[in-house]
């Protein structure tokens, strides 16, 4: 892989298909172990839905851009949309007992447990989601990145 | 691979072999249009097989709440069974395990059943 591949993408389903398999691919030629590669593939997956479903909801004219970095950090990886941001404080604890058997709202969580950093910056142009796994060993690892 | 559904009965008990992945848009509708079918049709007794679910996703959790509360709404019962690693991970870590009846044997999941 070079060292940033980006990808602009359509607000459709098939783009969240098509974003989990490029994070396969590309996780698995940087030699994550098959767990890791399946993590990271899962939080991509689930960003990319968050971008075409929640963020630029279906719209045929906004685009979600999904870029792949492999730095000292490990890989980062960025998935952006065009639509009104996110209120981050609006989102409930999917473990809260109350909240245990909602059919929705677990697509961030998931993230966060599969992922070293997960940084979300809403916006009024859209959200930036970045996510990071450090690769073995190049890191103490952890989540106090983590938003 | 997509979602694959079939069904078959067991001393008064539904169950569905769900193969592929539960994932969002037609692994999902899959899952929520037979669950539904169901229990239109009375059978308010149904296992969940899912032996050969290689793949869910947060909207694919959220079907398989959908299909346990829907059918507990309708004075019925829904078991899964035989979880494959990831399900079963998956379904700790958003504390669903214990939400949902699990079970690794088939004749005891169709026993079960009040």
């Amino acid at each position: 892989m070079e060292q940033t591949v980006s990808y602009t993408l359509d607000s459709t389903l098939d783009t969240v298909d098509h974003a989990e398999e490029k994070a396969t691919r590309i996780a698995t030629e940087l030699g994550f172990a098959e767990d890791e590669v399946m993590q990271i593939s899962m939080a991509v997956r689930e960003g990319a839905v968050n971008a075409v479903l929640h963020g630029n909801a279906y719209a045929p004219d906004k685009k979600v851009t999904l870029a792949f970095e492999r730095n000292s950090e490990g890989l980062v990886i960025t998935i952006r949309d065009q639509g009104k941001g996110i209120d981050l404080s609006s989102i409930p604890n999917p473990l809260a007992p109350e909240n245990l058997l909602k059919t929705s709202g677990r697509g961030i969580f998931l993230m966060r447990s599969f992922m070293d950093v997960v940084e979300i910056r809403p916006s009024h142009t859209g959200t930036e989601v970045k996510l990071i796994k450090h690769v073995h060993g190049a890191s103490g690892g952890g989540k106090e990145g983590s938003q | 691979m997509s979602m694959k559904l079939s069904t078959r009965q067991v001393d008064g008990v539904t169950i569905v072999d769900c193969s592929g992945r539960i994932t969002l848009g037609e692994g999902s509708v899959t899952m929520r249009d037979t669950v539904r079918d169901l229990l239109a049709k009375g059978n308010k007794k149904i296992v969940l097989n899912l032996a050969e679910v290689n793949y869910i996703d947060s909207s694919g959790i959220g079907e398989l709440v959908s299909a346990f509360t829907t059918t507990k709404n309708q004075g019925g019962e829904l078991k899964l069974l035989h979880l494959t690693k990831k399900v079963h991970d998956l379904l700790q870590i958003t504390k669903l395990y214990t939400v949902f009846d699990v079970k690794d044997d088939e004749a005891a999941a169709v026993k079960g059943f009040k």
